[in-house]
């Protein structure tokens, strides 16, 4: 079979599962639902192997074909075709995107085996990987938008899956609202690609890019920028992060699927995909480097204080897709796509320990309460340690090698891009300070009292659900876990998916160790050969001394994470103490919300009051009864006439005949 | 004969009906003078026709009197629906579609 057989049915694997459980919820049992959930992405995790071989087996520069099924409209010069475009870029998205969500799945088959609303659960995240295949797959900016769309209707279905839940419902609302942002900037964009070149094929109008606009011409700039306001709101970079955290309200498959392995990478995977235009701007490609890098900082500064464990780690996301996007927008496009795969094994991990940790602690994500994990649950802490290790970049685990190349090209492009280099490596300190704050505040010490309930009966601990947030009783008939869960790493599945991820975290980056194989570099060569920015390769020995100083860095961060949190635990304390206003200003997150409310929200609401009071009820209503009255006035007079007498119709009748009889008369003679 | 005779008494005949409309508050005698206006109509026809000396005017009498059959049978048809519903048969009471 082609390549693109195979990635129709990747396609159509998702859509099928999704259909069929939604279709035969009544009918199917949990158990088989979650069944077909699990198998349709992994059948699609087969055919994107499928296409991985038939691509490998052809040479390298014709690793590339479109493909399509019918016309999905076409009118006046406007010919937009339903068809994927297969090449090495998007099979190895697809590769991640089903490998990681098949992944999820079997954990997600144990982890909501007691919520009700299982078959719903399962047909919304096929629904989801559907979408996300086909963002990736999409061969022209319209199907591109159609997944786009899809995965932000997936995200939100997801975050307020608890829709019982006020606070969960909110943060669904929050992120579609800002995804839409995107999804306007993504829209105008393709506008302006089709004004421009006349077409929304990706391969007509990358080949097309280059011979119609100039170098940092406005249009291609503004077109770049635009691309990058989707791909901010997509991937929660600044100003457009703030419902990332919030989403962690859905549960913790989802934040593990959606809101850090998959989709909010798909803005890194957008820029990559439209590099040239990209090389063309590089006035729009700095812009988005400079924001991913003050993203990463500023995540990372948040994530240091943060008592939410899934919040801690969703802000952790955020970081690392920083150095995603500063990777593919400043040229080293297969270490920032590296560095994506890295990220969504050890990330997905990280969130999947949380969600057995969690569950453990009958839903209170607040790390203050929790400690002794270690004990009371080997198979997680033993994970959640191999995730973290991987996230703080420990020396020979795959963040070790992703993230350090990303940083080693910033230094061989040199110049201004040397503060990438520098400002990353604060980032990765920053990492493997708050990754292993996590890990020692949440796994060694004394058991808390649930984690030694645990010890002791081998029993999860139940409490009656309370959201922590607002204090409200949960509604379990919806599908809240209520307190007769009996999950956190106790289900095989679970075990499973985790233990595949832990030794995908540890060992994945030694697919890409520079000077030995650049197994993934040389596979995505043939994408990124037409940009000029791939001519710069960092040698192997300055590779391997950027690794050292990572490696250096990790191991400082950890010992200062050790010192601070185990040695002497009195001592963030102090710090804090200390510190106050910088606390309180790393507590409030920089103060986003807050900054986005004042200058967005407000203005808005005020408008809409202003519209509301005096636009609506002076000006509109003036005109409609203005327009009322002087209709009404004007035409008095015939409805005078209309008396409902039928005789003095009639008389009227003989007038006018009469009338007009006597004009002819006299015109006549 | 002279047509002016035929053309005076067809006149009178419609001046007749006309006036029966205009006074007259029974729905069954204003359709009564409908007809004879009509009727008046068909006088002036069918007198022009010999005048002229073709068979044209007597061929729009026949349609006048076909629409005025088709007239009645509204009209009586209305008049027996307001009878049923025992509404008063006064035309200056059946006044509801005003302006």
């Amino acid at each position: 079979m082609s390549a693109t057989a195979w990635a129709w049915l990747v396609l159509l694997f998702p859509l099928l599962g999704s259909i069929t459980i939604a279709l035969g919820f009544r009918v199917l049992p949990a158990r088989a639902a979650g069944l077909i959930g699990t198998v349709a992405i992994g059948a699609a995790f087969a055919c994107g192997l499928g296409v991985l071989v038939s691509l490998l087996g052809e040479a390298p520069d014709a690793r590339h074909h479109a493909s399509s099924l019918w016309d999905y409209a076409s009118a006046a010069g406007l010919d937009i075709k339903l068809g994927i475009y297969v090449d090495p870029l998007s099979t190895f998205m697809v590769l991640i995107v089903s490998g990681v969500s098949t992944l999820i799945h079997l954990y997600s088959f144990g982890y909501m085996q007691s919520d009700q609303g299982y078959r719903r659960f399962f047909s919304y995240l096929n629904f989801f990987v559907f979408s996300m295949l086909l963002l990736v797959l999409a061969g022209n900016f319209v199907l591109l938008i159609v997944g786009w769309a899809f995965v932000g209707f997936a995200s939100y279905a997801l975050i307020s899956f608890w829709y019982r839940r006020t606070t969960a419902t909110r943060a669904g609302m929050k992120a579609f609202v800002i995804n839409v942002v995107g999804d306007i900037g993504l829209t105008l964009a393709a506008f302006l690609i089709f004004r421009e070149l006349g077409t929304f094929e990706y391969e007509d109008a990358f080949a097309k890019a280059g011979q119609v606009f100039h170098t940092n011409e406005w249009t291609i700039t503004a077109i770049c920028l635009l691309l990058l306001v989707g791909a901010f709101a997509k991937s929660a970079q600044l100003p457009f992060h703030t419902w990332l955290p919030d989403a962690m309200e859905g549960p913790t498959p989802v934040s593990s699927l959606i809101h850090a392995a998959t989709m909010v990478t798909a803005g890194v995977y957008l820029i990559a995909r439209t590099h040239p235009f990209f090389v063309l701007a590089p006035t729009a490609a700095d812009v988005a480097a400079f924001v991913g890098l003050a993203t990463l900082l500023v995540a990372g500064t948040i994530a240091l204080v943060m008592t939410d464990l899934k919040r801690a780690i969703a802000y952790s996301t955020m970081s690392q897709i920083g150095y995603m996007v500063v990777g593919v927008s400043i040229g080293a496009y297969s270490a920032g796509m590296f560095h994506l795969m890295t990220h969504a094994f050890f990330k997905a991990l990280l969130f999947m320990a949380a969600g057995s940790i969690i569950a453990a602690m009958a839903n209170e994500q607040n790390m203050d309460r929790m400690s002794g994990f270690g004990k009371a649950m080997r198979f997680t802490s033993i994970t959640m340690l191999c995730g973290a290790l991987a996230l703080a970049a420990f020396p020979g685990t795959s963040g070790f090698f992703s993230k350090d190349e990303i940083l080693a090209y910033a230094s061989a492009r040199g110049g201004m891009y040397l503060i990438f280099t520098v400002l990353g490596y604060v980032g990765a300190l920053l990492t493997a300070v708050y990754t292993f704050r996590l890990v020692f505040r949440v796994l060694p010490g004394k058991p808390c009292p649930e984690a030694q309930e645990l010890i002791d009966t081998g029993h999860v601990h139940h409490a009656h659900p309370f959201n922590p947030a607002t204090g409200e009783e949960e509604d379990t008939d919806v599908g809240f876990p209520g307190a007769d869960h009996h999950i956190a790493e106790q289900s095989a599945p679970m075990r499973v998916a985790m233990g595949v991820l832990a030794f995908l975290a540890l060992f994945a980056g030694l697919v890409q160790v520079p000077g030995v194989d650049e197994t993934i570099t040389h596979f995505l060569d043939p994408v990124f050969a037409d940009s000029p920015l791939t001519q710069i390769v960092p040698s192997v020995g300055a590779s391997w001394f950027g690794l050292a100083i990572g490696a250096v860095i990790s191991l400082a961060g950890i010992g200062i994470a050790y010192l601070a949190y185990v040695a002497r635990p009195e001592l963030p304390g102090k710090l804090e103490a200390r510190l106050r206003p910088l606390h309180t200003f790393l507590y409030n997150k920089w103060y986003f919300d807050e900054a986005i409310d004042f200058l967005i929200v407000r203005p808005a609401l005020a408008i809409g009051r202003f519209a509301n009071s005096v636009f609506e009820r002076f000006v509109v209503d003036g005109v409609v009864t203005g327009t009322q009255g002087t209709v009404r006035g004007g035409t008095a007079f015939v409805r005078a006439v209309q008396n409902g007498f039928v005789r003095s119709y009639a008389l009227l009748l003989l007038v006018g005949f009469a009338g007009l009889a006597l004009y002819f008369l006299i015109q006549s003679s | 004969m002279n047509i002016s005779w035929y053309i005076v008494l067809s006149s009178l005949l419609f001046a007749t009906g006309a006036v029966g409309i205009l006074i007259r508050r029974s729905p069954m005698v204003i359709l009564l003078c409908l007809e004879l206006m009509l009727n008046a109509g068909n006088l002036a026809l069918v007198a022009f026709s010999r005048m002229v000396g073709n068979q044209e005017g007597q061929v729009f009498a026949l349609v006048v009197m076909v629409v005025a059959a088709c007239e009645v049978v509204v009209g009586l048809g209305l008049i027996v629906a307001i009878f049923r519903r025992k509404l008063p048969l006064d035309v200056d009471d059946l006044r509801t579609l005003r302006g």
